[in-house]
């Protein structure tokens, strides 16, 4: 991108740095070639051929229908849940981040630094240290084992309240808010219709990063929900799993596979249909660091 | 951090900017309404459990103010814990930013071929679930079908056991490394291409040479972000438990019920019942963390000014 044209020297390619970082590569791509390999291949040939080989049978598509069906198609079930928690958990937090970083970077109102003060705080608290309470509490109120539980905590994004704020800070010029005003416009209207176009950016960029928090979350669903009818992809698969190696059990590790690939793929193509949006969101982001 | 660098502009107007400025809660309010539920009454609760204790003969909870806390300092379990994430923040966090750093100067740099599929490729583990990670980099490390089982049959003898007690903490470094690398480049990257361009101009006149532009203008400029990162990767290690708590299930024997203080937390709730001790864990590891996060931040934006 703009890397070259940046550097008044325009430095010449070097072969070595780029042989250099291609050996990173290896390591970055290796475990997936690996998986989508094993993906390929039948329960005997997993455990037959070697790990970077073709098995003697491309059973991709039949493992992708088994992972469907097995157990009543429990699968798809939780597919649709993690797609729900995605939904409305990452576009609840998106929401609420885009606004609240807005309302901090454009308004100077009183309590703006106490605020500022609890979200650096509450950063640094583990989340996960807040998990147990955070379920006692929610099992005093009824909800756990419901997709409020997975959802409610997810709607909260403090890293993407500080994206959203720095971004608003560059992107939105206090000009054209007063402008706006001046039109006899409200706040509200102003914001629908002038800044959240100008955050787009930031604010695809913030949706991206929730999306991926909210689909890889593990911790909070396994503590939260005890019905497999709630599972999310992860802590779903990792009990496939769990129940391969138990004792007396049916190994189903080509399904454990196979359906850890096809949770992977909608992240990675989101990821890159729209690495144009999120990466010119994270760079104005970083210019008040 | 940096909302203090931001350029306030005098008002000329304050009587008409006060009452558009109390507005700016109406933006703010949703988000801090679900912050209150999810963030801080857990913590308040979590506080208000471990002042209490379960009795195990009658059944009733009892006020034992501190105690929890002088038992949790006092137990060699999360002592042992606490080392063992403590020692992998030690040496995975710098091997991670290290390679990092290294990749961002790389793709910064100008003179890598095809720079933006170096910086999607590294970036796209952070996109697969740690769940999925650990599954992934468990049975390529296991015996069954894994890549540790080719090169013990290449080798002839088993030599490489990434799932033996002896390994299994540098596997699971090898595990967040892998997945997180890309993420610290991102943002080390994201820092450094908004160094204003004169800068290396003004260098380049004065004849800095790569390693001199590196050093003298690129370093202190992602100062900030490095900080960052280095607070997001010590609040990660403190609170490792996926990557741990899947690998469990493929080696039992190397991997305890409190192999970290999560892990621990964890089961002395949904193992133990022990709810009131598991938040004081929860609490005790929080505040560490914390202390720990706010002097790397202090002491990072202090440093070379």
């Amino acid at each position: 991108m703009a890397t070259t044209t940046r550097s008044p020297l325009k430095p010449r390619k070097s072969p070595v740095l780029t042989a250099v970082m291609a050996l990173y590569l290896l390591y970055t791509l290796v475990p997936l070639a690996w998986l989508l390999i094993s993906a390929t291949k039948t329960q005997s040939d997993l455990l037959s051929t070697s790990g970077l080989a073709f098995g003697g049978s491309f059973a991709l598509l039949d493992n992708i229908a088994q992972t469907f069906t097995h157990d009543n198609g429990i699968f798809l079930r939780w597919l649709g849940n993690t797609l729900l928690y995605v939904v409305v958990g990452a576009g609840g937090a998106t929401a609420l981040a885009t606004a609240a970083g807005y309302g901090l970077a454009k308004y100077r109102f009183r309590g703006r630094r106490a605020v500022f003060a609890v979200l650096l705080g509450a950063i640094a608290i583990p989340g996960t240290a807040l998990a147990v309470p955070t379920f006692l509490m929610f099992s005093n109120l009824g909800l756990t084992n419901t997709p409020w539980a997975i959802i409610i905590p997810s709607l909260v994004s403090p890293f993407g309240l500080y994206l959203v704020w720095t971004y608003a800070t560059e992107a939105v010029p206090d000009e054209l808010l007063e402008a706006a005003r001046i039109d006899g416009a409200g706040e509200l209207r102003i914001f629908f219709t002038v800044t959240l176009r100008l955050l787009l950016p930031g604010v695809v960029t913030v949706a991206l990063f929730a999306v991926v928090s909210t689909w890889n979350n593990y911790f909070l669903p396994l503590i939260m929900l005890s019905e497999p009818d709630w599972y999310p992809l992860t802590v779903g698969l990792n009990q496939w799993s769990a129940q391969a190696s138990g004792v007396g059990a049916q190994p189903i590790y080509h399904l454990v596979i196979t359906g850890s690939v096809i949770t992977i793929v909608p992240l990675v193509v989101a990821f890159l249909l729209l690495q144009r949006f999120w990466q010119s969101g994270l760079t104005a982001g970083s210019v008040k660091q | 951090m940096t909302s203090s660098s931001t350029p306030v502009r005098a008002s000329p107007r304050p009587a008409r900017r006060r009452r558009v400025d109390r507005r700016g809660w109406l933006f703010v309010a949703p988000f801090l309404v679900v912050f209150a539920l999810v963030f801080l009454a857990p913590i308040a609760y979590a506080m208000w459990l471990s002042l209490f204790r379960e009795q195990v003969l009658f059944g009733g909870t009892q006020f034992v103010g501190l105690d929890n806390y002088a038992a949790v300092l006092g137990d060699g379990r999360f002592w042992e814990s606490f080392l063992r994430v403590l020692l992998f923040l030690v040496v995975q966090v710098p091997v991670m930013l290290g390679l990092a750093l290294v990749a961002a100067l790389a793709i910064d740099s100008a003179r890598l071929h095809a720079a933006g599929f170096f910086r999607i490729v590294i970036f796209l583990p952070y996109a697969v679930p740690g769940v999925v990670a650990a599954l992934m980099w468990g049975f390529i490390y296991g015996d069954h079908f894994g890549l540790a089982a080719d090169l013990n049959e290449w080798l002839g003898r088993r030599v490489v056991e990434p799932l033996s007690g002896d390994w299994v903490l540098a596997s699971i470094g090898n595990i967040v490394t892998w997945e997180f690398v890309g993420y610290n480049m991102l943002i080390l990257y994201s820092a450094l291409k908004v160094v204003p361009g004169d800068l290396y101009e003004a260098a380049a006149i004065d004849g800095a040479g790569a390693l001199r532009t590196v050093v003298s203008i690129k370093l202190p400029a992602i100062r900030g972000a490095l900080v960052i990162a280095t607070i997001f990767s010590i609040i990660g290690s403190f609170q490792l438990f996926n990557e741990p708590n899947v690998l469990r299930s493929l080696a039992p024997n190397a991997i305890s019920t409190f192999y970290t203080p999560n892990m621990y937390a964890y089961n002395l709730s949904f193992g133990g019942q022990q709810y009131d001790y598991s938040a004081t864990v929860a609490i005790v590891m929080g505040v560490i963390t914390a202390i720990i996060a706010y002097v790397v931040q202090l002491r990072g934006s202090r440093k070379g000014v």
